[in-house]
């Protein structure tokens, strides 16, 4: 271990962090696993299983509707996570968070909530260029059924969005500003805040898309000041099936129930239906009350850490792991903003990412390959996909030495 | 280990594919893509008769996929159409049956090593469903692999 990587490791002790996981006390393929894909999805640690088994095992009833002791248990454990989603996210009031299945169910929930609400024909929504397509086909769509124009902020080689480009895209037609907080294909950080500022003051509502950065960076809803925000629970985490949808209360109020069913209602007859209060009323049927509470004490681990410290460290595996990808040959990283969440992009000359990925795989190392459900940012670069290395906190710099050596090893069978 | 994959000549054929060129004059096209990789291939087919007379194709893909078109264009030249359907048959038990290796798949059973890398057996393939399409309908068609 070069001199640096043990520096690293000294101000955050990772191998404590990394007995929580027991996913990464395996070999694949012979060789130690080396997991570089945690923006897909990140690792489980121990209480997140053991909190989902014990749901299963002691207090398994369905939420809100029961009398008895075990429905008691389990609305209390789900409903503990909004609380804790309350903290995370520093929402104004537990209302204001609705569960959805993930990033992507957020955002078409407002599409088609609020979207359908509130955009008419010659409205105007703007994206951005680094948009995962969860934050652009649920857009189309809605223009599609309503007319509207889509329209999209540029960015430039590095992968920084032109705010200046952005300022005049912004008019009296634009409706609602929905960008992502951190790109999933380049890990360029966007300057929400601003971008939420510079809407409002067109008098757009606005959308960020979470799933990259809650993993990473503490968010702040008021400071940022944003209209609705979602992110993914398995990307912080938690289990697959969960995620989070905040919105301002006025606006969810204000908005078209989501989908009908039990639970989202007050009363019923066949004449007429009332809909259920904030935040109930976007909730039908049973939701996936394991996964919430799994969540809960995925959120629970984050804090106990700090995402301060998980933020500082995962920067110095940023920087370490830019420095030492750099210095390969013939390897060009695509994303070089200067705010940058732990994302290693790269393309490698003459040889595709999926016979990296493969090579990379025999030695244990898993990352992704492929178009990263980007395909515009692919087209912008010019490539038809990339290799990704995604770093969470429970990575070390002796994994990006171990990338480095399995990128050696391509080299070796392509050259 | 990887070198069962990346064969000596799937090595050869990904970086020297052979056949590699549009074809002016083509009597039957196809063009195949896989969303997933970004992969593309554009196959082209001059037949004589029920014959296929000369094979070529263009695109971008990884080592897998480039070699799999370049070998298939070698291995097709003289077959008649049915042979040819015969031959992806053929190839597509090698890539996803344990079935024992036959004989008659001469260089193409260098691609037995991706039976161990079930996500690569779409890279294979694609070339090959390319084929199918430009043999099985009228002209220019499209396919996709996912």
């Amino acid at each position: 271990m070069s001199t640096l990587s043990t520096n690293i490791t000294a101000g955050f002790d990772v191998e404590k962090v990394r007995e929580d996981f027991p996913v990464l006390k395996q070999t694949v393929h012979g060789k130690p696993l080396v997991y570089l894909d945690s923006a897909a999805t990140a690792q489980k640690p121990a209480c997140v299983v053991e909190a989902i088994r014990h749901f299963h095992e002691v207090d398994c009833a369905n939420i809100h509707r029961g009398v008895h002791e075990l429905s008691q248990r389990s609305t209390a454990a789900y409903e503990e996570t909004r609380a804790k989603t309350k903290k995370f996210l520093n929402s104004r009031s537990r209302n204001e968070l609705i569960f959805v299945r993930g990033t992507t169910e957020g955002v078409n929930l407002v599409a088609g909530t609020w979207g359908r609400k509130n955009v008419r024909e010659g409205d105007e929504i703007i994206i951005s260029a680094m948009e995962h397509h969860s934050n652009i086909v649920p857009w189309q769509m809605l223009c599609e059924i309503t007319g509207a124009r889509l329209r999209v902020i540029p960015m430039n080689d590095r992968g920084e969005l032109i705010l200046e480009e952005y300022a005049k895209l912004l008019n009296a037609r634009t409706r609602l500003v929905a960008v992502a907080h951190v790109s999933n294909a380049l890990g360029t950080i966007n300057p929400v805040k601003q971008i939420i500022e510079m809407a409002h003051n067109a008098g757009a509502v606005t959308l960020i898309d979470g799933a990259q950065a809650a993993p990473h960076m503490k968010v702040d809803v008021q400071d940022l000041d944003a209209d609705f925000y979602t992110f993914s629970g398995h990307k912080v985490c938690g289990p697959t099936g969960i995620g989070i949808l905040y919105g301002k209360a006025k606006l969810l109020n204000a908005m078209p129930p989501y989908q009908g069913g039990g639970d989202m209602i007050r009363t019923v007859t066949f004449e007429k239906t009332t809909y259920n209060d904030l935040p109930y009323k976007f909730e039908a049927g049973t939701p996936n009350i394991a996964g919430g509470i799994g969540l809960g004490a995925a959120l629970d681990y984050i804090n106990a850490i700090g995402l301060d410290k998980i933020a500082a460290y995962e920067h110095e595996l940023l920087v370490y792991g830019t420095e030492k990808l750099s210095a390969i040959p013939g390897l060009r990283l695509i994303g070089t903003a200067r705010e940058k969440a732990a994302v290693l992009s790269f393309v490698m000359e003459g040889i595709h990412p999926h016979d990296i990925g493969t090579v990379l795989d025999r030695q244990g190392i898993a990352v992704r390959t492929g178009h990263h459900c980007a395909q515009p940012v692919m087209d912008f670069f010019q490539v038809p996909a990339t290799t990704r290395a995604s770093l969470a906190f429970y990575n070390t710099a002796a994994e990006i030495d171990a990338l480095a050596d399995g990128l050696a090893k391509v080299k070796e069978v392509f050259s | 280990m990887v070198h069962e994959l990346y064969e000596e000549t799937i090595l050869d054929h990904s970086k020297r594919p052979r056949n590699c060129h549009a074809m002016e004059d083509a009597d039957r096209k196809a063009e195949g893509y896989n969303p997933l990789c970004g992969d593309k291939l554009k196959l082209f087919l001059k037949m004589d008769g029920d014959i296929v007379k000369e094979v070529s194709f263009v695109g971008s893909g990884c080592a897998i996929s480039t070699a799999s078109a370049s070998l298939m264009t070698e291995s097709l030249r003289g077959k008649t159409r049915a042979e040819a359907l015969a031959l992806l048959e053929k190839f597509h038990d090698l890539l996803t049956t344990d079935s024992p290796v036959t004989k008659d798949l001469g260089k193409l059973v260098v691609f037995c090593g991706v039976r161990d890398y079930p996500a690569r057996v779409k890279c294979a393939t694609l070339a090959w469903h390319t084929l199918k399409s430009a043999l099985t309908a009228d002209s220019n068609n499209s396919v996709s692999t996912e």
